[in-house]
């Protein structure tokens, strides 16, 4: 049955585009809404699709598909950013067969995404991140402004680079594994040819560092998340470089191969170098889409030092903040698609007052940034304590100071930001603008109610049928 | 030294164009080039890949590589505007002025490699099987990957050129 993930958005993407027809935009926004939901129903009913006899042709596709509750998490978070992408797209995207395009775009995405939280297997991962790519290369040049291009190139450069890591690796795991299947890696890093295993264990990983955008190789995202139309910076700050970076290196760490001393030390000093440098590049920023873009970077940076501490801990800590950053950095996406959309720009200094203009945007944007920056009760704070707990308990003391600290940053540059656009001094340009529209206002308060619900209503968490956000078999309470 | 060179003349050769020619893909200062310097590098890869038994991987690596990519780049490359002469030439001192550091780099780190003992590669003989029957009867999943990979190019280039068309007219 969890081949229906993969199976059914290819089979909605071939009847979309059918030549004979030309499908009302609000007819396409509505089945990709649905295609949202199903994500959503499918997290929370996954044990009773996993019970369930699958239908008989599925049987004889032979797709070795797993999922457990990491999968879960992923598909709550592919589902609300997903969601949030399209109402943005309906309002922002002017032309109807660019709105096609777009949309079939997104179901590419959205196929790729779900095969890829689904495999256990590193080939097929491979295979399955190159659909992302390809799909979020043509998103971010759609525009067709150069901008936009040069930001999808880089991005193309600096993939394409990635994939031949990748690949690379595949090979060197089929021979020294003897298969490519996590159960093969995983009892081949403990075989005869371990270290060849592990050679290429790093490979792999790497070429995920590139594609998540994590320090050193974080060039492309400030350009292409800046650059992309509104709708499509919104799907890949969200979820997409989530997916296709940060969530291989969780299954990875959960699944495959729990870290060692070395690999310990070399996520905990990444992390840390992540941490510093998104958030020192995002200070001063003065264009909002850039400034959330280094953002990330640093955001990213906290996911990767919680999987470095090679604990348990540390993996919850990682899934619940990378599912705490997928709503509430597409929160701050839709908010600035919302300034765009009446302002014509993001640069903060014609923003000066706009949150008394729009008081809806302005309000869910301080939520965002609270969850961000970790203020109570938002579910950043949570997930940010989770990831200094267990920092702390496996003695990283020093790693964990400077995930405070850098907290501290992350405060500063949205405090400026907020003074700056929402809060500061009514600037001329902002004079006649009104509230934005309800394609951009809906996913605003939904995802600002899912972040203040998820950190006020935590300790509930635990023992609610959301338990599997804090992937609660594993948490040693 | 003599004896490897005889032995792995090959593989020494195609790593060799490897290198460069991902250099020169990042280094040329014209796209088109930088685009054929790239697809060469996939190549290459595809190559040692052969070399190396993985016939399904080298085949992957070729196709999506190589083909699709090269042709989305190239469907980028023709988007993007024409470059005078002086702005060629200014674009060519800029990139020496900021990747000069780039050969000296490479050389430590090809001397550092040299250096280093990795364990080696296991002997692995091949699996005896065709790859058009490995790809359907075991890897079925990854052919629907790849399917989609090429509808997405598709859809790429309509995106990308379809209305490019409309407007000429």
């Amino acid at each position: 049955m969890l081949a229906l993930l993969v199976l059914v958005p290819i089979a909605v993407l071939l009847l979309l585009n059918l030549p004979f027809r030309n499908i009302p935009r609000g007819i396409l926004t509505a089945i990709v809404m649905f295609l949202a939901f199903t994500e959503l129903v499918a997290a929370v009913s996954l044990p009773f699709l996993l019970s369930v006899e699958p239908l008989p042709f599925l049987s004889t596709l032979r797709f070795d598909l797993v999922a457990d509750d990491l999968t879960r998490v992923m598909l709550v978070a592919i589902g609300l950013v997903l969601g949030s992408a399209m109402l943005v797209g309906q309002e922002s995207i002017q032309s109807d067969r660019q709105h096609r395009q777009f949309t079939s775009l997104l179901i590419v995405s959205l196929t790729g995404m779900n095969a890829t939280i689904l495999l256990s297997d590193f080939f097929s991962l491979y295979v399955f991140l190159e659909v992302i790519a390809v799909s979020s290369f043509i998103l971010i040049a759609m525009d067709k402004g150069i901008l936009a291009v040069e930001g999808a190139f880089r991005y193309l450069l600096l993939s394409a680079v990635a994939s031949t890591f990748m690949l690379s690796a595949a090979g060197i795991l089929l021979m020294s594994c003897g298969g490519t299947g996590f159960e093969a890696v995983r009892n081949g890093l403990g075989g005869s040819n371990a270290d060849t295993a592990k050679v290429g264990l790093s490979v792999f990983v790497l070429g995920m560092f590139i594609k998540g955008g994590v320090v050193p190789f974080h060039g492309w995202l400030p350009g292409a998340y800046g650059s992309a139309p509104a709708p499509v910076s919104v799907l890949l700050s969200g979820i997409v470089t989530k997916v296709s970076g940060i969530y291989a290196l969780i299954r990875i760490v959960h699944s495959v191969y729990v870290p060692d001393e070395k690999l310990s030390m070399v996520l905990l000093v990444l992390g840390t170098v992540s941490l510093i440098i998104g958030a020192v590049g995002a200070l001063g920023q003065p264009c909002l889409k850039r400034m959330l873009a280094y953002s990330s970077i640093s955001q990213l940076g906290y996911i990767v030092l919680a999987l470095g501490s090679g604990t348990e801990l540390g993996v919850v800590a990682a899934t619940f903040h990378l599912f705490n950053h997928a709503v509430f950095k597409s929160l701050l996406f839709v908010n600035a698609a919302a300034i765009e959309s009446r302002l014509g720009t993001t640069e903060l200094y014609r923003m000066g007052g706009v949150g008394a203009k729009m008081p809806v945007t302005g309000a869910t944007a301080t939520l965002a940034m609270m969850s961000a920056a970790g203020i109570p009760p938002c579910a950043g704070f949570f997930s940010k304590l989770l990831i200094i707990v267990a920092l702390v308990k496996a003695d990283h003391f020093g790693f964990a100071v400077v995930a405070v600290l850098a907290s501290v940053l992350t405060l500063g540059y949205f405090m400026a930001m907020q003074r700056q656009a929402f809060f500061g001094k009514p600037s001329e340009s902002v004079a006649g603008v009104k509230e934005a529209a309800a394609g951009y206002l809906v996913p605003a308060i939904v995802l600002g109610i899912i972040t203040v619900l998820t950190g006020a209503l935590f300790p509930l968490l635990l023992n609610s049928s959301l338990s599997f956000l804090l992937l609660s078999k594993s948490l040693p309470w | 030294m003599n004896d490897f060179l005889q032995t792995y003349w090959m593989d020494v050769a195609v790593l060799t164009t490897l290198v460069l020619s991902a250099t020169w893909a990042v280094l040329s200062p014209r796209l088109l080039r930088a685009v054929i310097g790239l697809s060469l590098a996939s190549v290459c890869v595809s190559i040692l890949l052969f070399r190396l038994d993985s016939p399904l991987a080298a085949v992957f690596e070729l196709s999506v590589c190589a083909g699709l990519i090269s042709a989305v780049f190239i469907s980028t490359v023709s988007l993007s505007q024409l470059e005078t002469e002086e702005n060629v030439v200014a674009a060519s001192a800029e990139r020496i002025r900021r990747y000069w550091y780039l050969p000296p780099l490479l050389l430590l780190v090809g001397v550092a490699i040299v250096g280093l003992e990795f364990p080696a590669l296991p002997d692995v003989s091949a699996i005896g099987q065709d790859v058009r029957q490995v790809l359907w009867t075991e890897r079925p999943l990854d052919l629907l990957g790849q399917a989609t990979v090429l509808l997405a190019g598709a859809f790429g280039v309509v995106v990308l050129f379809k209305e490019t068309k409309k407007h000429e007219r």
